[in-house]
């Protein structure tokens, strides 16, 4: 048993409904008790989509599970399909009706439907929602693509004068910025001349599924969902795959280059793009400040290690931590992890993650739904990267992460939660100053900002009582402060210490604790502040 | 303005009474009981829930309460995994560990409920010998209950009746007269009642559940109870082992509503319905006159209930004599032919009662019908939206304070809203 207050994956059977939601004409019949149809609203709320899942639940109760709830399955079954008229149905168990091992595959097969009937098998207590739709997108692909599966031997050829033609894997429903990263994928290879011949699974049919092996290449746009179904098409169909997730201003150039020698094109008219603007802001002047501004990544992990790699090539940014919540996908966080000199964080324990966070007090944190309340708590500023999101993570404009365009939106989502640079100065010089008080947030993040305890708005007076909690400018982290034996401090280095910004100042006491505590200090004065600045300046 | 207290007894001759009552089976759109905990744990200020179950249980809860709206909420999950099931792992010492771990981090809490979900019911995990043990354990600090919030046993609403439930045995034992008002109310409303009741004379009024787990109210065979919301069948049964009586009622939804509902109340104690008059007289001015405002916008147009709270027939009720509108078919998933017999006499005979569900062929009838306004769950609004229809978040009846005289307006409001806008984004 595992103590959970968040989770950030759902189980695997959501993400079935990501692909089956995602894709047209198919219907996914799923054992589960009444209950489980909360589900719905994740799309339809969160994802705000104005048509319901393509999911019929059995919705059986416990007076069922003394009779017969096989041929409630059953009826679900015939009815949705005489309902739905599906090209291809899916079916299996939540994780309730898992334990009840009714086989859902078995009574389908028996119902002799005249469509595709693919059982999944997602053993709810071992695996979760990102493995769910991976299974369910290669089950799906391996049955319906099966049947045009080449004899071995033969060899792949693309008539002469034909263009290129790949299918993009990946997108579902409840995707990260999916919509619009498609739309950057999409332009790109427009521009190379390249044909798209099926994206799946977003706004696919099981037909379209059935003539995938008939493209050149495939692009896995998210390996998380879209790596086994690809590498099976890769074995069967010899389909080379693109592996490089375009996020960032190099990723894009890499995966362009990478898709051009597939298809054997130049890759010049996409490599300059007019458009690109994020690498010169990032060069701008004014960009300076952003220089070895400490980072914590945590999301999924192509996000993560996609993240982590633009603010450290891209922004000059200092990545302090970097982690993921997906185990399936750990090796390549860890080898990422190793770039950085940082210990990756491998866990989908939500106290954990707030642990590290409040441990390296970061100045910005790159995350999920989670680490932006994590981070709201701390008073650190954040962006969002990752699943799990909220309902304002699906933008009505045109925000993708991927592409020029996409690094363009990085750029200014990155950056546009840190104080601005004049502004973090002013900050630095003019402590007393009645506006630029600790309590008083970055003036373009409005009423939104860290608010730290009022009582430290007057900082001249509090100073000196002020407790650790209120010098930090955040509700006190539920973490064990660790086993510093902390020396006390003499009134004026308190006094010295709050003219530090408050979102580094706890960095600075910590360091000087430590700095204290090694040296065997008892007390420490300014001289012992200034001495462990020296010490640890960076 | 002024008003006239209502009648006690509802003309026999009208309503719906035994009328027909279609029953369907078919897939349930509607939550589990777990979801209760979503406003139990604000309700209760010192209690912990921990649900036993799944992932699935968690991802649930953790969206029904629309994500992380506290800093840390009193609620989480054990989630079971495949070594709990395959015997690997005791799941009775797994529990205690995980409990241990939970309530070291959190010296404030008074009661823990051990909530029991889909799959702890299926593999049958015992979490009354759980509750006992770590009741003994923890006590006298912590007191340690259980109830189960599944799917296959509750349905939304009957979460919050199972927990209440569980809190009855435990309840102070006393002989003195006493009124008890059941059901989780918002805290406003609560503190509106017994104002009220005391100004109407009733001694000795309690609420279950209190807001700290050790001001629960205590109960005997002098107790009359009073049921808050409707929903509440096994509670009551409960506080009747206990020797408490029901006081029957309509709910206090609505002018009509709250004014009968003290006046059973009263009465239940020899006060006169005139007592209830005099007290109650400006309050119910204030809300007539702000009805009449929401009247305009209401009156005559037609609703269509999606089962989901129980609260479905005394809305029909008071949308239908207060504000004018005119019922289709009011759905509810369980139909306690007891605890609304007040309220079904005074429905009109015409309403369609529904019981259960088949989401499918109600959907089918909800748009033969088109209904100004839809009341359904959140997985259905935004695609009948869509589909042109206007529609009321049902879990919204249940988030927000709507009894009583000072909340009527707000609950007529609450439907009078997404017609107003409707017009306003069409214009």
């Amino acid at each position: 048993m595992q103590l959970t207050l968040w989770t950030y994956e759902g189980p695997p059977h959501i993400g079935a409904m990501r692909i089956a939601t995602a894709m047209r004409d198919l219907h996914y019949v799923l054992h589960a008790p009444q209950g489980d149809t909360y589900a719905d609203l994740l799309f339809t709320m969160i994802e705000r989509r104005a048509r319901r899942p393509p999911v019929t639940y059995t919705t059986f109760q416990a007076r069922d599970l003394g009779g017969d709830t096989a041929e409630l399955f059953k009826t679900a079954a015939r009815e949705a399909y005489e309902r739905f008229q599906p090209q291809a149905m899916i079916v299996g168990a939540s994780c309730t009706a898992e334990l009840i091992q009714d086989d859902p595959g078995g009574l389908a097969a028996a119902l002799n439907l005249p469509v595709p009937v693919v059982a999944l098998e997602l053993p709810a207590y071992q695996r979760k929602e990102n493995w769910g739709a991976a299974e369910t997108l290669y089950q799906l692909v391996r049955r319906l693509a099966g049947p045009s599966v080449p004899t071995a031997g033969t060899t792949r050829e693309r008539a002469a004068g034909q263009p290129a033609r790949c299918n993009i894997l990946g997108p579902t429903a409840l995707g990260f910025r999916h919509r619009d990263d498609l739309r950057e994928v999409h332009e790109l290879l427009q521009r190379l001349g390249i044909g798209i011949h099926v994206v799946a699974p977003l706004d696919a049919t099981p037909a379209d599924l059935a003539r995938l092996g008939e493209a050149d290449f495939n692009i896995v746009l998210y390996p998380e969902v879209a790596l086994p179904a690809a590498l099976w098409l890769q074995r069967n169909f010899g389909q080379p795959l693109v592996k490089t997730v375009p996020i960032g201003v190099g990723a894009t150039k890499e995966f362009i280059r990478e898709v051009a020698a597939l298809a054997d094109v130049d890759p010049q008219p996409a490599l300059d793009d007019p458009r690109s603007r994020s690498t010169w802001y990032a060069r701008s002047v004014d960009s300076t400040y952003l220089t070895g501004k400490r980072v914590f990544v945590f999301g999924d992990a192509t996000h993560a290690v996609a993240a982590a790699r633009v603010v450290s090539q891209e922004f000059g940014f200092t990545v302090v931590g970097i982690g993921t919540y997906s185990r399936e996908h750990a090796r390549e966080v860890r080898d990422a992890a190793k770039l950085y000199g940082v210990e990756p964080l491998i866990t989908d324990d939500y106290l954990d993650v707030e642990a590290r966070v409040a441990e390296l007090q970061p100045e910005l944190v790159l995350g999920t739904q989670m680490e932006r309340h994590i981070a709201k708590r701390l008073g650190i500023p954040c962006a969002l990267i990752s699943a799990p999101m909220h309902v304002q993570d699906f933008p009505a404009r045109h925000a993708p992460q991927m592409g020029f365009e996409g690094a363009n939106v990085l750029f200014d989502t990155w950056v546009h939660p840190l104080m601005m640079g004049l502004e973090e100065h002013l900050l630095h010089m003019f402590r007393g100053d009645f506006e630029f008080h600790d309590g008083a947030a970055a003036s373009h993040l409005g009423h939104s900002g860290p608010k730290p305890p009022a009582q430290a708005a007057g900082a001249e007076a509090n100073a000196v009582a002020a407790p650790v909690a209120a010098a930090t400018g955040a509700a006190p982290p539920r973490v064990p402060a660790g086993p510093i034996v902390v020396s006390d401090w003499a009134p004026e280095a308190q006094k010295e210490l709050q003219k530090i910004p408050f979102f580094v100042r706890g960095k600075a006491r910590r360091n000087t604790e430590r700095f204290a505590a090694e040296r065997g200090v008892a007390l420490i004065t300014v001289e012992t502040l200034y001495d462990a600045k020296a010490h640890f300046g960076r | 303005m002024t008003s006239r207290v209502i009648e006690l007894q509802p003309q026999a001759a009208s309503g719906c009474g035994q009328a027909n009552v279609l029953r369907e089976r078919g897939q349930r759109e509607v939550f589990c009981g777990l979801t209760g905990i979503v406003w139990l744990h604000r309700k209760i200020q010192d209690a912990f829930f921990l649900v036993v179950g799944s992932r699935t249980c968690a991802h649930l809860i953790q969206s029904a309460a629309g994500v992380m709206i506290f800093a840390e909420p009193r609620f989480a999950t054990a989630i079971i995994d495949e070594r709990d099931l395959a015997g690997l792992a005791d799941a009775q010492d797994e529990l205690d560990r995980v409990v241990a771990r939970l309530l070291e981090r959190r010296g404030d809490i008074r009661t823990l409920f051990l909530v029991g979900s889909c799959p702890s019911e299926v593999i049958k995990l015992d979490l009354s010998r759980a509750a006992l043990r770590l009741s003994q354990r923890f006590a006298p600090q912590v007191r340690v209950l259980n109830y189960s919030g599944s799917g296959i046993e509750t349905t939304f609403t009957q979460g919050e009746d199972a927990c209440l439930a569980s809190l009855v045995p435990g309840l102070p034992a006393s002989n003195e007269t006493s009124l008890v008002v059941v059901g989780a109310l918002a805290d406003v409303v609560e503190d509106q009642f017994a104002r009220l009741l005391a100004q109407v004379g009733v001694r000795n009024v309690g609420f279950l559940p209190a807001r700290h787990s050790d001001a629960m109210p205590a109960v005997g065979a002098n107790t009359r109870y009073l049921l808050a919301q409707p929903f509440l069948a096994d509670t009551a049964r409960m506080l009747e082992n206990r020797g408490a009586r029901r006081i029957a009622a309509p709910f206090p939804l609505g002018v009509e509503g709250t004014t009968r509902w003290l006046q059973a109340a009263a009465a239940a104690f020899g006060i006169g319905a005139e007592v209830v008059e005099q007290v109650t007289a400006s309050a119910r001015t204030r809300a007539e006159a702000a009805l009449a405002r929401q009247r305009q916008a209401l009156q005559g147009k037609s609703i269509f209930f999606f089962p989901d709270s129980q609260l479905e027939p005394p809305l029909a009720r008071f949308l239908s004599r207060e504000l004018g509108m005119r019922l289709t078919e009011v759905g509810t998933p369980y139909l306690h032919r007891e605890h609304l017999a007040e309220e079904l006499a005074l429905l009109p005979a015409s309403v369609r009662l529904s019981e259960g569900q088949h989401v499918e062929k109600q959907l089918d009838r909800c748009r033969a019908e088109r209904p100004d306004i839809v009341v359904c769950g959140l997985g259905l609004a935004n695609p009948l939206e869509a589909e042109g229809l206007t529609t009321k978040w049902a879990i919204e009846l249940v988030f927000t304070p709507i009894q009583g005289y000072e909340q009527a307006a707000d609950l007529a409001e609450l439907f009078a809203r997404p017609l107003r806008r409707r017009e306003l984004l069409a214009a």
